[in-house]
């Protein structure tokens, strides 16, 4: 009988913006599980810290500056990867802005830089991983992205940053469909208002309607994401594909 | 990252075998004590002494889960014994392929008895104990039937029971939420059984060509995802619905 446990040794995992926030706690719950973690991310200062304070306490992990929104520096730095580490067994698409920006403001500007990043910055990264996932028969794709999907935004994004989300829903749901087959999972996480520095800037009174249309009435804290993330790319989920799992608090309860 | 359920105390029904019994010794191996309720005492004691070997405690009770009384008293019963639960898996389920116009109202009342009304009862019954530490996790395990109205083993009424069970999982989250309890549920796909085997050929071939991941489950990947929301790596979910499905359903 089984004996679960988180294990990634042995494992090569790949995550976008992995240097600060949620995406660091990701890549903490993974090096906590034994895995080897390359970290994608454009701002290097935090990456190279997060790096430095990992290697500290003796675990394996790396970095690339990339920008996910531009496909043919995605395929030249992950087909380099795969070159150099032979295989690829997990990619975390957590890389994303967000935009409070109510949409009578915005402008195809605004449009093209967050669909840009969330949307097709998961697209680029996921077009470039898929066929090596499916010659090793094995990958597991893990996509952040947000209640704001589901809700149309309300929280810290609004109709923009929503749209670009519910786009990356719908395109871990096609993942799934078409990966199946091949042994490859793709899934997503809807993280709810988690405490970040970006929280911090959340206006009182937003936060506390936030705060009572949530059960648990709290934010969520990074870890609790990234034991999240974790837990859907290991082994212990292989039997969950396609699945859009809101880690919230529950305020969305789906 | 291990699952660390040591020092819990977890109640499992339906856990004589398949799915139930994968959950208990997947908790116990975690570290948690397991108390098993099933109308059959013998796979119940059984899986108690499976579990007795794992160097937790275990005890078995023989339970309906469809009669309040009976939960009422078993549930004093366990609290003697382990002091407190802090983990309530909600599994015994009945299941029938009878078309709609088939059924009849005795069939009605038998599953949503022990379906539904049985996980209302260990829920209402263990709820106030779970408030009063300001901890408790509730697993809920429901099926796809609730989401598509049955059709793979299951039929109407069996889809319905489960729908139920999926509401009643969102509305006790969102009552519990404040006190720091977490109630989630997982809607299990067709899993590799007995009666799947038992099928002709060409229903297996129908069912799979439906399955991204071409194959059926297992009572263990629904005793994974079942220890997952038992711990605290959950922690920050609530009200979530897991479809464990092979990618059948995707949905929200």
């Amino acid at each position: 009988m089984g004996h679960p446990e988180i294990d990634f040794s042995g494992k090569k995992i790949l995550v976008t913006g992995g240097s600060r926030g949620i995406g660091r706690s990701i890549v903490d719950s993974f090096c906590d599980s034994g895995g080897k973690v390359i970290i994608l991310d454009l701002d290097k200062a935090s990456a190279e810290q997060t790096v430095t304070e990992l290697s500290s306490k003796g675990r394996d992990v790396s970095f690339l500056p990339l920008d996910v929104s531009d496909h043919h520096a995605v395929r030249q730095t992950i087909e380099g990867i795969i070159d150099r580490e032979g295989q690829i067994d997990v990619l975390v698409n957590d890389a994303g802005v967000t935009l409070s920006k109510p949409f009578a403001e915005c402008g195809e500007d605004d449009w093209d830089l967050v669909v840009g990043i969330n949307l097709k910055g998961t697209f680029n990264t996921c077009n470039v991983i898929f066929p090596h996932m499916i010659s090793r028969g094995y990958g597991k794709i893990v996509n952040i992205a947000s209640i704001a999907g589901k809700l149309g935004g309300g929280f810290r994004g609004t109709a923009i940053y929503a749209a670009s989300k519910a786009g990356v829903i719908g395109l871990t749901k096609g993942l799934a469909r078409e990966g199946g087959p091949f042994g490859v999972n793709a899934n997503a996480v809807c993280p709810g208002v988690i405490r970040t520095s970006m929280s911090e800037s959340i206006p009182d009174e937003h936060k506390q309607k936030i705060i009572e249309m949530t059960p648990l009435g709290r934010f969520g804290e990074p870890r609790e994401i990234g034991d999240v993330v974790a837990f859907l790319a290991s082994d212990l989920a292989s039997h969950i594909t396609g699945e859009i799992m809101d880690v919230d608090g529950g305020i969305v309860k789906d | 990252m291990k699952f660390d359920l040591s020092g819990k105390v977890a109640v499992v029904s339906g856990a004589s075998r398949g799915i139930g019994h994968a959950i208990a010794l997947s908790m116990a191996s975690c570290g948690a004590d397991v108390a098993i309720l099933d109308m059959d005492i013998e796979g119940a004691s059984k899986t108690a002494s499976d579990i007795a070997s794992l160097g937790v405690r275990s005890e078995a009770y023989m339970v309906d889960v469809s009669k309040p009384a009976q939960i009422k008293e078993v549930f004093e019963k366990i609290m003697k014994i382990f002091g407190k639960i802090d983990i309530l898996v909600n599994n015994a389920g009945v299941v029938s392929p009878k078309p709609f116009l088939e059924t009849d109202e005795k069939e009605w009342d038998l599953i949503m008895g022990v379906n539904l009304k049985g996980v209302y009862n260990t829920c209402f019954t263990v709820l106030p104990h779970m408030i009063g530490n300001k901890y408790g996790k509730i697993v809920n395990i429901a099926s796809i039937a609730g989401k598509t109205g049955g059709g793979f083993f299951g039929n109407t009424i069996y889809g319905t029971s489960k729908a139920g069970v999926i509401a009643l999982t969102k509305g006790i989250a969102r009552e519990a939420g404040p006190y720091g309890i977490n109630v989630n549920a997982i809607c299990p796909g067709p899993i590799e059984t007995q009666m799947l085997a038992d099928c002709p050929r060409e229903v297996r071939e129908r069912i799979l060509s439906g399955v991204p991941l071409r194959r059926f489950g297992t009572p263990q990947d629904i005793a994974n995802v079942a220890v997952f929301l038992a711990s605290d790596l959950s922690s920050h979910m609530t009200g979530e619905i897991t479809d464990v499905d092979g990618g059948i359903m995707r949905d929200g």
